[in-house]
């Protein structure tokens, strides 16, 4: 199998105040085409500052970090944020789109940074087709304070898989929607995931978690548990089974 | 390039969003801008004004002033002490080269009077060639000539000023005026030239062969000045340089002893008239750069703030790939685009406040093409030297903290 991620003893130690805080004390692993991973731990276990790592906004103290054949750990910031660009797409807990911007140039911004650079017809259909995959190309014009919180998150879900990414990397992003919005987010990964898209996802919420293939569990900078999912969780059933319960709960009253 | 473009049209938006502020962030640079217009278009008017006055002293004009001399500890003054003499004048038309013409001058100020009006005014001792070095014609009858110079004809050629104050409503070409008591006859009149820049009546004179002005008039042997005409700019230098030679050599001054007079080139005069509007346009056109150096402050002020409140969208671009050249286009282009439109905003508020000026005030206005292209181009520059820093700030943000900021 072709891995997408391999990390090599990767090590991060922050210098702050004159206190070094090790944040990653030697991770080793990988994550291969396809997979769908939720990465989970405590605050202050490490998993976000493994995740920076992982979306190259961050580079490792010390350990060699290969994303889809390229080793990325000794690259400079400007490399990086190419690396970024291409083959990483971000979906954040707080949607970040840019306010008073539609939906369709927010989905448009990632081909902006392009090397090869697209002209605006392209531009925009490849950005409805991202809103199209999303199921939102209806919405092509709105504003993001004219869409609902899942709206908004599928919009970052479309701008994140524009540019064709290798990976997409989702922090938390359930963290700012309720539990229905939140299925019916999971339910668009699992379908991304379903045309061979791989994700990684960092949640603290164990119930989505669920939705992945696997959980890795972090604390104290290590990964302590990296196991499959055995009862993996369909999001269209759990829609249907939420839709029936709210439905039997209007009849008794 | 294309990448540019779309950062510009980015700028574009954002200036977009917030219009108010986005004004007033240009009003420092309109009204610097067009405070430099306005001022090097005052500026320029009044030296154009001025350089029209030298050239109608004529061309190519070189005086010569005798000396002055010192009495009971006061000075008298250029053209007191009486150095010059006719023989002087004569041998700088004969011994000189590239001299055209020669005019003797005597100047004074005296009452005339012709019947029962009477007149204070400037009378000039001029050579017949004095007409043609100041490029001065008699418009109405004719000028005296070498003859009434040679007899020292009782005879007047008189500005338009005269002719309204001594003879109103009548004809006076062939009347008779008495200057000290001593009657002239009118022979001709002078092309009116009107106020001059300092308000003076040009045409408030008359002028009178030099040599009856000495004999005559003022009953001297010497004149007060000379005034010499060379054949051509380049020649300035040279005659000015040989006639201070031939006089000390006619006045017998040993080398070491002063030069009992002056010489001054119509350039010298002309630069420094033309000193005092410089002086004026540097000290305008200063205080109009400060108000330049205060709408950039204003800008980069405004970026900054730019910057801060926009620290988030800066960490969302850097995370989809943006590097940080992309942000800190992003953030110059929109500082210049700031300055570029409040610039040329400014340049036409300048042309027309200079024109409302010129229109108001009558003070000669003029705009040199030049200073528009000037302002259009140092308002991008003002653009980017105050854009630069916060596009910079902005540049080298760090995505994760960017990301996080609130």
């Amino acid at each position: 199998m072709n891995s997408v991620i391999a990390l090599e003893d990767i090590h991060k130690v922050y210098h702050t105040g004159g206190v070094d805080v090790h944040a990653v004390r030697g991770v080793s692993s990988a994550i291969q085409t396809g997979e769908f991973v939720a990465v989970m731990g405590a605050s202050g276990s490490g998993k976000s500052t493994l995740m920076n790592l992982i979306g190259c906004l961050d580079r490792a103290t010390r350990g060699r970090y290969l994303l889809d054949g390229t080793d990325v750990s000794q690259l400079n910031r400007d490399e990086l944020a190419d690396i970024r660009n291409r083959k990483i797409g971000f979906v954040f807990q707080g949607f970040n789109l840019l306010a008073r911007t539609s939906a369709l140039e927010n989905v448009e911004l990632p081909m902006l940074y392009l090397h090869r650079h697209l002209r605006g017809r392209e531009q925009r259909a490849h950005a409805l087709r991202a809103l199209e995959t999303v199921g939102l190309a209806d919405r092509a014009d709105h504003h993001p304070n004219q869409l609902s919180g899942g709206q908004q998150q599928r919009v970052a879900i479309a701008r994140a898989l524009v540019n064709q990414p290798a990976l997409l990397l989702a922090d938390e992003p359930t963290g700012n929607l309720d539990s229905q919005t939140s299925i019916e987010i999971m339910g668009v990964f699992q379908k991304l995931n379903g045309q061979g898209i791989t994700l990684i996802m960092v949640t603290h919420e164990l119930d989505i978690a669920r939705y992945t293939r696997r959980n890795l569990i972090m604390r104290d900078g290590l990964i302590v548990s990296d196991v499959p999912v055995t009862s993996r969780l369909d999001a269209e059933t759990e829609l249907r089974r939420l839709h029936d319960a709210h439905q039997a709960v209007q009849l008794t009253v | 390039m294309m990448r540019i473009w779309a950062t510009i049209k980015i700028a574009l938006r954002a200036l977009r969003r917030n219009k108010l502020r986005t004004l007033l962030t240009m009003l420092g640079m309109i009204i610097g801008v067009a405070a430099v217009i306005a001022m090097v278009s005052i500026g320029n008017g009044a030296k154009s004004q001025i350089e029209a006055q030298i050239a109608s002293m004529g061309q190519n004009v070189i005086l010569v002033f005798s000396g002055s001399f010192t009495r009971g500890g006061a000075r008298s003054g250029w053209g007191g002490a009486g150095t010059l003499t006719i023989d002087d004048a004569e041998a700088i038309q004969r011994e000189i080269p590239g001299v055209v013409a020669v005019s003797p001058e005597i100047r004074t100020r005296a009452q005339i009077a012709a019947g029962n009006q009477n007149w204070n005014t400037q009378i000039l001792g001029e050579a017949p060639e004095y007409f043609d070095i100041r490029q001065w014609p008699v418009v109405e009858g004719a000028a005296f000539t070498g003859q009434d110079v040679r007899s020292a004809n009782k005879v007047a050629v008189i500005g338009k000023t005269i002719a309204d104050q001594l003879f109103p409503g009548e004809e006076s070409l062939g009347q008779c005026i008495r200057v000290k008591n001593v009657p002239f006859i009118i022979l001709g009149m002078l092309l009116p030239k009107g106020l001059s820049v300092q308000g003076q009546d040009q045409d408030d004179l008359i002028i009178i062969p030099y040599t009856s002005a000495m004999k005559r008039v003022q009953r001297v042997t010497t004149v007060g000045s000379i005034v010499v005409q060379a054949a051509k700019p380049t020649l300035l230098s040279p005659v000015q340089q040989q006639i201070i030679e031939l006089l000390r050599q006619h006045h017998h001054i040993t080398p070491g002893k002063d030069d009992d007079f002056t010489v001054r080139n119509q350039q010298e005069i002309a630069e420094m008239a033309t000193a005092q509007s410089k002086t004026m346009t540097v000290l305008l056109g200063a205080i109009a750069g400060v108000s330049l150096v205060v709408g950039g402050i204003g800008i980069m002020n405004i970026m900054l703030v730019s910057v801060t409140e926009r620290t988030r969208e800066i960490g969302i671009r850097m995370a989809i790939g943006a590097r940080g050249r992309d942000i800190l286009l992003q953030f110059l282009i929109e500082a210049v685009t700031l300055s570029v439109i409040g610039g040329i905003i400014g340049i036409g508020a300048g042309v027309g406040s200079s024109k409302a000026l010129a229109a108001q005030t009558g003070w000669p206005t003029l705009i040199p093409s030049e200073w528009l292209i000037y302002a259009f181009c140092f308002s991008g520059v003002v653009g980017v030297f105050f854009g630069f820093y916060p596009a910079r700030k902005a540049s080298r943000l760090d995505p994760i903290e960017a990301l996080r900021y609130e």
